[in-house]
C-alpha cells in the first residue's frame, strides 16, 4: 500500500469514530450503547495500529493492544454482564429529545474543528487534521453524559470521552509517553471496576439505576 | 532514598490493610503507617533543607522547597487524621453504620489515597501527576459512599462524574502540554518532565500553552472546588465519613492546586504575560464570592464548612494568581493554615454530630455544657478559620488583602465584603451550637481531641511566630513560583 | 453532439425505463425469499402493468383535468430523471442538464403533482397522504441536497458527469466524507421511495400509509403509469447512489467499447443493491410516523457531518 492510502484510511477511521459518537447520542437502549462503545474502541484500536504501522512509532502498538483488550473486550463484556444481571435494557428517552441533541452536537463539532485548527497546523504528525475529530468526540461524549439520566450511559459517556482524549493524543503527538499511557489505562480500568461496584450499590439502595432519584442533594 | 520510603509505606499499608484490615487492631495499624509516612516525610524534609532541591530516580521524582512543604503537611495531616479516625470509626461501627468489611475498605483506600497524593506531589512527570490525581479521586469515591445511604451514594456519584469530567479536561490540557513540549524536547518520556519543561519554558509555543492552561485550570480546578464546577464538594464532604471530609478538605484540594501552580509556572514562562494569573484571579474571586453567599443558607454543619473550604481555596487561588513574592508567600502560608484548621474543625464537628446523631446545626446545641473540650475546640477552630488574631489565618489573610490593595485594588472590596459575610454567617451559626442550652447527655466516651488541639496549637504558633527556617523555606518556595 | 451519442442517450433512457420494473420485481423476489415465502416471478411488475393497461379507467365525477394529467407528468419527470443520471456511459448529450440541483427540482415537480392530484378528489385519505408526503419530503430534500453538496465539494462541480468522472476515473482515493454522505443518501432514498422503515409499500393500513394513500383513487392506465414511475424512481435513486458512491465500471467519455462491461457492472451492482434493500427492509421494523422526522433529521445531520469532515480532512 502507498502511504497516501494509509492516511486516507486513518481519516476514514477517524470519521467513523465521529459517526459512532453521534450514533451513541441517538441510541436509546443501554445494550446498543455498549455495542457502539465496543465499535468505537475497535475503530480507535485500528486507527492507532495503522498509525503505528505507517509511521513506525512502535509504542503505539502497545497502546492499540491495550485499547483492544480493555475497551473492546473487557469493558463491554463487563457492562453486558451488569445489564443482564440488573435487567435494565429498556428504551430510555434522554432528557433533551434526540434531534435537538444532534443539532447541538453539530454545533459542538463545528466549534471543535475551529478550536483544533490552529493546533493541528502546528503539529508535525501525518494525521494532524484528525485532532478536530478527537476534540469533537470528547465534547459529544460530554454532551451524552449531560443528556442521560441513567448510570450506565453516563459511565459509557465518560469512557467515550477517554477514547476521544486518547485519539487526540495520537493525532497530535503520536500518543503520550508509554508510562503515562499505561497509567491512564490503569486508572480507567480501576474506574470501571469501582463504578461496577458502585452501580450495584446504587441499585441496592434505590432499587433503580435512574439518577432522577438522586436529587436530594441540591442547594435550596 | 527517603522518597521510596515515602511512597512505599502507604502502598504497603494499603495492601496490608486490604488483607488484614478487618482485624481488631486495624485502626492502630492505620495510624502506625501514618506515623511511618510522616517520619519518611520528615527525613526527606531534612534532606532538602540540608542539600537543596533534588531530582531522584532518573528524573522521575523532583523535590524542591515548594513540594516538600506540601509533602510534610500531607503526611502530618494524614497521620493526625488517622489518629482521629481510630476512635471515631470505632464508634461509627458501634452505632451500626459500618461493618468490618467496610472498615477494611476504608483503611485500605485511605492508605492508597495518601500514597496517590504523595505521588502527585513528588513526581516530576506532568502525566504521572495526572494519573496520581485520578487515582486519589478513585480511592475516595468509595470512601464517600461508605455509609451506603441514598444521599452518600448520590454524593459519591456526583463526585465521580464531575471530577471525572474535570480530570478528562485536565488530561486534554496535559496532551496539549506534551504537544508543545515535544517540539523542543523531542518525543518520549522526558518531554513531560517538569524540570525539563521548566528549563525550556520560554521556547514553548504560546498559543498551545495558553489553551493547555485553560484546560488544566478548569480540569484541576474542578478538584480544587473552584466555582462553577464546585458542586460535588459540599455533597462529598457532608455525606462521607468525617475523617474523609477532613483529608479531602485539608489535603486533596491542596494537591489539585499544586498541579495548577506547577502548570502556571510553565505557562508564565512561555507567555511572558499574566494571562494565567488573571484567569486564576477570576476563578478564585468567583469562588470566594459564591461560596460566602451560599454559606449563609446552609443548615448542615459539614456542608457549611465545606463551602468555607471553597471560599478559602478561592482565596488562595486568587493570591497565587496575583503572583509576586508577598502574595505567593501569603498563599503558601494560607494553604498550610487552612489545612490544619479545617481538618481540626472537621474533627470536632465529627464528634459533635456523633453525639447528637444529626448534622443539622439547629439540633446541635450546648456543646460547651456537656463536653467542654469539644465545645472549645469547635469555637477556637471557627475563630481561627474566620481569621481572628492571634491565629495564623489572620496573618495570611491580612497579607493577601494588603497585597490585593496594592496590586488589584478593584478586588479588595469584594474580598473584604465576602470575608465579612462569611464571618457573620459562620460565627452566628456556630455560637449557639457551642453555647446554647441542651438536655442531651454527655458523650459516653472520650473524644479524640489531641489532633484538634495539636492542629490549633500549630495555627496559633504560626500566627504569633514563624520559625526562621520555616520562613526561609516559604520564601524559597515563593521565589520558585516566580516571586 | 454525435449520432452515437444520441443513440446512446436514447438507449440508456429506454434501458432504464425497461429495467425499472424488473428491479422492483427483484427486490420483491428477494424479500419473499428472505421472509420464507414463495417468490413471485421477476416479471411480476410487468404483468401487473399489462393488466392495468388493459382495464378501463374509473375516475371520480368531480375530478379536475389535473387529476388525469398528473400521472403522465409524473411518469415524464421520472423518465427524464432516469435519462440524465449516468448509468451506463458518462458523457451523453443530456449531460449538461444532469445537474444535481436540477435533479432535485425534477423530483420535486413530480411530487408536487402527485400531492395535488391526491388532494384533487377531496377524500380524506388523499389529503392525509399528501400531507404526510409533504412532511417527509420537506425534511428529506435538504438532506438530499446536502449529500449532493458533499459530493460536489470533492469534484468542485454540481454536474453529475463531472462528479462521476472525478470519483470513478481519476486516481482512487478514500473520502471519509462520502461514507457519511452515503449513509445519509441511503436514508433519504428510503424515505423518498416510501420503503420500510419510513413507509410500507405493501400495506393499505390507514394509520401508517403515506404513498399508497395518495394513489388510492387511481385505476387502470393512470395507476399503471404511477406504478411505473415509482419503479423508475427507485431505479433512478439506485443509479444515483451507484453513480455517486460506487461509480467504478462506468464507460468513460467516447469509448463505446467499454459499454458491455459497463452494462454488466451496472446489472451486478443493481442486483446487489436490490438484495441489500430487501435485506434491510426485512430486518427493520417500520418507524412510527412521529419518529420519521427524527430519522430524516439524522440523515440531514450525517450529510452535514460529511461536509464538515470534508473541510477538515480533505480540503
Amino acid at each position: 500500500m502507498h502511504p497516501a492510502y494509509h492516511l486516507q484510511l486513518i481519516n476514514l477511521l477517524a470519521a467513523l469514530l465521529l459517526l459512532i459518537s453521534f450514533a451513541m447520542l441517538a441510541q436509546r437502549r443501554v445494550a446498543g450503547l455498549i455495542t457502539l462503545f465496543a465499535w468505537q474502541g475497535t475503530a480507535l484500536a485500528a486507527s492507532t495500529a495503522l498509525v503505528a504501522w505507517s509511521t513506525g512509532q512502535h509504542h503505539l502498538y502497545y497502546s492499540a493492544a491495550i485499547t483492544l483488550t480493555l475497551k473492546v473486550i473487557a469493558m463491554p463484556w463487563y457492562f453486558y454482564r451488569i445489564v443482564k444481571k440488573l435487567d435494565v435494557n429498556r428504551v430510555v428517552e434522554p432528557m433533551i429529545n434526540i434531534p435537538t441533541t444532534m443539532l447541538i452536537g453539530i454545533v459542538l463539532v463545528i466549534f471543535s474543528f475551529n478550536l483544533a485548527l490552529p493546533i493541528s497546523e502546528m503539529s508535525g504528525t501525518v494525521m494532524r487534521s484528525t485532532l478536530g475529530i478527537a476534540l469533537a468526540t470528547v465534547l459529544l461524549a460530554f454532551l451524552m453524559m449531560i443528556t442521560r439520566t441513567k448510570a450506565i450511559p453516563q459511565v459509557i459517556g465518560f469512557l467515550a470521552m477517554e477514547n476521544g482524549l486518547f485519539f487526540a493524543a495520537t493525532s497530535a503527538t503520536y500518543g503520550m509517553p508509554l508510562v503515562v499511557e499505561l497509567g491512564v489505562a490503569l486508572d480507567v480500568l480501576v474506574a470501571v471496576f469501582v463504578l461496577g461496584i458502585f452501580i450495584f450499590q446504587i441499585r441496592e439502595t434505590f432499587d433503580s439505576l435512574d439518577l432522577k432519584h438522586m436529587e436530594k442533594l441540591k442547594e435550596r | 532514598m527517603e522518597i521510596y520510603w515515602l511512597l512505599g509505606i502507604p502502598l504497603t499499608g494499603s495492601i496490608f490493610l486490604g488483607l488484614w484490615g478487618s482485624r481488631r487492631h486495624a485502626p492502630e495499624i492505620n495510624a502506625a503507617f501514618g506515623l511511618l509516612t510522616l517520619l519518611a516525610a520528615a527525613f526527606l524534609t531534612f534532606r532538602i533543607i540540608d542539600q537543596g532541591p533534588m531530582i531522584v530516580g532518573a528524573g522521575w521524582f523532583f523535590i524542591d522547597s515548594f513540594n516538600v512543604f506540601l509533602v510534610t503537611l500531607t503526611a502530618f495531616v494524614a497521620f493526625t487524621t488517622a489518629l482521629f479516625s481510630r476512635p471515631y470509626m470505632r464508634i461509627e461501627a458501634e452505632h451500626g453504620k459500618l461493618n468490618t468489611q467496610r472498615l477494611r475498605l476504608y483503611h485500605s483506600s485511605y492508605q492508597i489515597f495518601i500514597g496517590a497524593m504523595l505521588l502527585a506531589l513528588t513526581t516530576n512527570n506532568m502525566g504521572i501527576l495526572w494519573v496520581a490525581m485520578e487515582a486519589a479521586t478513585l480511592a475516595t469515591v468509595l470512601l464517600v459512599s461508605l455509609y451506603r445511604t441514598p444521599a452518600s451514594l448520590e454524593a459519591a456519584w456526583k463526585y465521580f462524574i464531575l471530577c471525572g469530567v474535570g480530570i478528562a479536561l485536565a488530561l486534554f490540557g496535559t496532551i496539549l502540554l506534551y504537544f508543545a513540549a515535544e517540539k523542543i524536547l523531542g518525543s518520549g518520556g522526558t518531554a513531560l518532565l517538569w524540570t525539563h519543561l521548566n528549563d525550556v519554558k520560554a521556547q514553548l509555543e504560546p498559543t498551545v500553552m495558553q489553551l493547555a492552561f485553560v484546560f488544566l485550570l478548569v480540569g484541576y480546578g474542578t478538584k480544587i472546588g473552584l466555582a462553577p464546577l464546585h458542586s460535588w464538594l459540599p455533597d462529598a464532604h457532608a455525606e462521607g465519613p468525617t475523617p474523609v471530609s477532613a483529608v479531602l478538605s485539608g489535603l486533596l484540594l491542596n494537591v489539585a492546586l499544586y498541579a495548577v501552580i506547577r502548570s502556571k509556572v510553565l505557562v508564565d514562562g512561555a507567555l511572558g504575560n499574566n494571562m494565567a494569573g488573571s484567569l486564576m484571579m477570576g476563578f478564585g474571586l468567583l469562588s470566594v464570592v459564591l461560596a460566602t453567599l451560599l454559606i449563609r443558607r446552609q443548615t448542615d454543619v459539614k456542608r457549611m464548612f465545606a463551602y468555607s473550604s471553597i471560599e478559602h481555596m478561592g482565596l488562595i487561588t486568587f493570591a497565587f494568581g496575583m503572583g509576586g513574592a508577598v502574595a505567593n508567600f501569603a498563599a503558601l502560608l494560607h494553604m498550610t493554615l487552612h489545612s490544619l484548621t479545617k481538618s481540626a474543625i472537621f474533627f470536632t464537628v465529627g464528634h459533635a454530630t456523633q453525639k447528637t446523631g444529626t448534622q443539622l446545626m439547629t439540633d446541635i446545641r450546648g456543646l460547651i455544657k456537656t463536653n467542654p473540650t469539644l465545645g472549645w475546640g469547635l469555637m477556637l477552630g471557627t475563630v481561627a478559620i474566620l481569621g481572628m488574631p492571634p491565629f495564623g489565618v489572620f496573618a495570611s489573610e491580612f497579607l493577601i488583602i494588603t497585597t490585593a490593595m496594592h496590586e488589584q485594588p478593584w478586588a479588595t472590596p469584594l474580598l473584604l465584603l465576602a470575608l465579612g459575610v462569611a464571618f457573620a454567617s459562620i460565627f452566628g451559626k456556630v455560637q449557639p451550637m457551642v453555647f446554647g442550652e441542651t438536655e442531651l447527655p454527655k458523650l459516653p466516651y472520650q473524644p479524640a481531641l489531641t489532633p484538634v488541639f495539636l492542629h490549633l496549637g500549630l495555627v496559633l504558633m504560626l500566627g504569633l511566630y514563624i520559625p526562621p527556617y520555616l520562613a526561609v523555606w516559604y520564601r524559597q518556595a515563593a521565589q520558585l513560583l516566580g516571586g | 453532439m454525435t449520432s452515437t451519442g444520441v443513440l446512446l442517450q436514447l438507449a440508456q433512457t429506454l434501458l432504464a425505463i425497461l429495467l425499472a420494473p424488473i428491479l422492483m420485481g427483484w427486490v420483491n423476489q428477494c424479500r419473499a425469499w428472505l421472509q420464507g415465502r414463495s417468490a413471485p416471478p421477476l416479471t411480476q411488475p410487468y404483468r401487473t402493468l399489462r393488466k392495468l393497461f388493459h382495464k378501463d379507467a374509473v375516475i371520480a365525477h368531480h375530478a379536475s383535468p389535473l387529476f388525469r394529467f398528473a400521472p403522465y407528468m409524473i411518469f415524464a419527470c421520472m423518465a427524464l430523471a432516469a435519462g440524465i443520471v449516468p448509468t451506463l456511459a458518462n458523457d451523453l448529450p443530456f449531460s449538461p442538464a444532469a445537474d444535481v440541483i436540477a435533479l432535485v427540482g425534477i423530483f420535486a415537480l413530480a411530487r408536487v403533482f402527485l400531492a395535488l392530484a391526491a388532494m384533487d378528489i377531496g377524500t380524506a385519505f388523499g389529503s392525509l397522504g399528501a400531507r404526510r408526503e409533504m412532511l417527509v419530503s420537506f425534511l428529506a430534500e435538504p438532506a438530499l441536497l446536502m449529500v449532493f453538496f458533499t459530493a460536489s465539494l470533492i469534484s468542485h462541480s454540481t454536474e453529475l458527469p463531472v462528479i462521476v468522472e472525478t470519483l470513478a476515473l481519476r486516481q482512487f482515493a478514500i473520502y471519509p466524507s462520502l461514507a457519511f454522505a452515503a449513509v445519509a443518501f441511503w436514508m433519504v432514498s428510503v424515505a423518498e421511495n416510501a420503503r420500510i422503515p419510513v413507509d410500507n409499500p405493501g400495506t393499505h393500513l390507514e394509520l401508517t400509509m403515506i404513498h399508497e394513500a395518495m394513489i388510492l383513487e387511481y385505476s387502470a392506465r393512470h395507476l399503471a403509469l404511477i406504478e411505473w414511475a415509482v419503479a423508475l424512481k427507485l431505479f433512478t435513486y439506485s443509479a444515483l447512489g451507484i453513480a455517486l458512491f460506487l461509480p467504478w465500471g462506468i464507460a468513460p467519455q467516447g469509448n463505446p467499447g467499454a459499454l458491455p462491461l459497463a452494462l454488466a457492472a451496472m446489472i451486478l451492482k443493481l442486483l446487489i443493491g436490490g438484495a441489500a434493500l430487501a435485506l434491510i427492509e426485512t430486518v427493520s421494523a417500520k418507524l412510527r410516523l412521529f419518529r420519521v422526522p427524527e430519522f430524516l433529521a439524522t440523515a440531514f445531520l450525517l450529510a452535514v457531518l460529511g461536509m464538515l469532515i470534508h473541510f477538515l480532512l480533505e480540503a
